[in-house]
């Protein structure tokens, strides 16, 4: 398994969020984490990529077999754990060549392998962008400046397309997404599905998993995962909303 | 008869003294620590300095003597004794090293990162330079390309010998001997330092940078700088020195005087990593500095670049006297502090001359207990029609033990005058930091990231080959300043 949380608790300033969450990933899987505002969702994916003031009090991290739980988030990183984020940050005065040559650079540090060559970085690039369909101008940009709602989001699955990770999070992608950022988001992800990784894919709505056709999906109510199924499940939250379920559990 | 006895006591008092004074004493390598007209007399003595430059220097020292120590800059340090410091010693050779192994490994360290090549980490060092590389050479073919275009660049002490007039001409031109405490200090002691005449109509085709830093190992406590840019002509300088410099003397007062006249630039670019002292705050040099251009001809151009992250103390205000029409004055500024460090550096923006205009663009960066303050003077003289300022001033902090401050002050007196002042204050976020760390970079290296491209307007202004080092020099300097 690629993936094992077991029991997982995870506090913020000493308020419990996360209360035994259980789920388990495999490779070549795609699961969908879906359920109402403020019920632990993005928790979930700070724990798992190790963010600061998200305290794990209880349960375990496994990933490739071995408890991540106090491991540096660059660590987790350059061992494949990808988050695209829900609000990527601008860093100004630093361009995305820049930057994603940094990164791949300590992904392949990380690996022992010398520093990729100038050349190679720039094919790969081209390739990358070409993916989600991203202007050359976009990259020679600062990180996120001045980028739009949809080239961020766009941007996020770029650098998952360039550092290739085996466990890639989306948090919220599909948020303030047109239906055609969706598409091209989508079509990325698809792409880049494999054997070889898996994906966990936050989202709100059903929309996105129209497109991004998952192969199970938990809902997460008050810091469990208090549901599991099929793709099925999503279209059935579609139509009736979540109350069915945290009724059902509030009873 | 008592009178000429008492005469006779008299001249052989006067005679003794001066038999044993300094002047007899030309032998000494080693002025004896204080200051006093003797020990002035004793300097210009030994650079066998003509009677003009002596005058000079004692007038100097008379007016320093009822100076006060400015005290308005927001830096903190014990009193310096100005009579427990050494102000002569001749250029010690530098007992020189084998090879590489004998140097200091945490030197070498810097050096690697610094990605500094080999053969100058080891002229850098005091290595014995073998005869492969030898430097020599590439001096002289500096000089060759300088030669042919009639510039001149050598020690101020050899200017003097060999070209009286220019020196003359233009010492204490732009930095009179009162301006302050320190000019006062520096024009009566001055040890050595530059003197760079480009004449007329010359671009200088090469970055008077290479060749500088191989003779940087030299400089003196009390540097002094003289640049002038003859009408129509160009040229790009640059001082100091990405590489750590170990130096005994706590205290440094430099003065550099640039004259740009008409129809001229000068390009100024400084990288200052002198020792800032160990992480409790022990040691590290204080750097009181002097330096001012003056745009003396219609259309000429100033322009200040300087990336400071050394020294214990940083006192610093490169400034531009802007006094012909349609001349220009920059100032570009990345200043680093970390641990202890305090630095109060900005610019003096003065208009005089119609159409003026000067930019300011500091960027400061303070981390662990330092104090940092961007302290800068746009003044609009009342016939200075027209002049045109924009101020931008950026702190940045990382962590919260560690100051910045902005001291801008304006004063006009013409009201066609347009001047602007923007000023920034941020922290390096948990946002920007964790979106690195999510990418696989470490959080040094992301620091190192974002401290970067904060800094890029002015590290861009940096001649190639600097902004490189100066990238790495802006890393190292943080090192271990978070978490």
């Amino acid at each position: 398994m690629l993936l094992n949380i077991k029991n997982l608790h995870v506090a913020i300033d000493g308020k419990e969020i996360l209360k035994g969450l259980n789920l388990g990933v495999n490779k070549g899987e795609l699961h969908a984490i879906m359920g109402p505002n403020g019920t632990g969702k993005s928790t979930l994916a700070a724990a798992i990529t190790g963010r600061e003031g998200y305290e794990i009090t209880q349960g375990e991290i496994l990933y490739d077999g071995e408890v991540i739980n106090e491991m540096a988030p660059d660590e987790r990183a350059n061992k494949g754990i990808f988050l695209s984020f829900q609000y990527p940050v601008e860093i100004p005065g630093v361009s995305m060549t820049n930057f994603m040559r940094t990164a791949i650079n300590a992904q392949r540090e990380f690996n022992g392998q010398p520093p990729i060559p100038a050349g190679e970085f720039l094919k790969k690039m081209e390739e990358k962008k070409k993916l989600v369909d991203i202007h050359s101008k976009l990259t020679n940009r600062s990180v996120n400046e001045g980028f739009s709602g949809g080239e961020k989001k766009k941007n996020e699955i770029f650098q998952m397309a360039m550092l290739e990770p085996k466990l890639a999070i989306l948090d919220e992608t599909d948020s303030g997404l047109d239906i055609d950022a969706l598409k091209v988001v989508a079509k990325g992800v698809n792409e880049l599905r494999s054997e070889d990784n898996a994906f966990i894919v936050i989202t709100h709505y059903q929309r996105l998993l129209e497109y991004i056709v998952p192969d199970f999906v938990h809902v997460i109510y008050d810091g469990q995962i208090v549901k599991s199924g099929g793709k099925g499940l999503a279209l059935e939250l579609e139509e009736k909303g979540y109350d069915w379920i945290t009724e059902k559990i509030e009873a | 008869m008592s009178e000429d006895k008492n005469n006779n006591i008299l001249e052989k008092v006067t005679t003794e003294d001066y038999k044993y004074g300094f002047y007899s004493d030309i032998e000494m390598d080693t002025a004896p620590k204080g200051l006093n007209e003797d020990i002035v007399r004793f300097i210009s003595a030994k650079k066998n300095e003509p009677e003009w430059l002596l005058e000079f220097r004692l007038k100097a020292f008379r007016y320093w003597q009822k100076m006060e120590e400015p005290d308005w800059a927001l830096i903190n340090y014990p009193p310096i004794d100005y009579q427990d410091i050494i102000y002569y010693a001749a250029p010690k050779k530098k007992k020189e090293l084998e090879s590489l192994d004998e140097v200091d490994p945490e030197l070498l360290d810097t050096f690697n990162k610094l990605g500094i090549s080999l053969d100058e980490q080891k002229m850098l060092a005091g290595v014995a330079v073998d005869a492969v590389i030898d430097s020599v050479s590439v001096k002289t073919t500096f000089q060759d390309t300088l030669a042919k275009h009639d510039i001149i660049f050598c020690s101020f002490s050899e200017a003097v010998q060999n070209h009286p007039e220019l020196v003359k001409k233009y010492l204490a031109s732009v930095v009179p001997i009162t301006d302050n405490y320190f000019a006062a200090l520096n024009s009566a002691v001055f040890s050595d330092g530059s003197f760079c005449y480009i004449p007329k109509g010359v671009r200088c085709p090469i970055e008077l940078s290479t060749y500088f830093r191989i003779n940087a190992a030299n400089t003196g406590q009390f540097e002094r700088t003289l640049l002038v840019g003859d009408v129509g002509s160009y040229v790009s300088y640059l001082e100091g020195c990405t590489a750590p410099m170990r130096d005994e003397n706590q205290l440094h007062a430099a003065v550099v005087e640039i004259v740009a006249l008409e129809d001229a630039e000068v390009k100024y670019s400084t990288v200052q990593n002198w020792y800032p002292g160990n992480k409790e705050g022990k040691g590290g040099v204080y750097n009181f500095v002097t330096k001012r251009g003056l745009c003396k001809g219609n259309n000429s151009k100033i322009s200040w670049t300087q990336v400071e992250t050394g020294s214990a103390i940083t006192w610093k205000y490169p400034s531009c006297v802007l006094q012909g029409d349609n001349s220009k004055g920059e100032f570009y500024s990345v200043a680093v502090t970390n641990n202890h460090q305090q630095a109060d550096t900005g610019s003096k923006m003065i208009h005089q001359g119609k159409n003026t205009k000067s930019t300011i663009i500091s960027k400061g960066i303070s981390a662990g207990k330092s104090n940092n303050s961007y302290r800068g003077l746009v003044r609009v003289a009342r016939g200075a029609e027209n002049a045109r300022n924009f101020s931008q001033c950026d702190s940045l902090l990382l962590g919260d033990k560690c100051g910045a401050h902005t001291f801008p002050y304006i004063k006009s007196a013409n009201e066609t005058a347009i001047i602007e002042h923007e000023a920034t204050t941020s922290k390096i976020s948990e946002d920007q930091l964790f979106y690195c760390q999510q990418r696989g970079i470490d959080t040094e290296k992301a620091i190192g990231l974002i401290v970067n491209g904060y800094a890029k307007e002015v590290l861009n202004k940096l001649p190639m080959e600097f902004a490189v080092e100066a990238q790495k020099l802006l890393a190292i300097t943080l090192e271990g300043s978070v978490g």
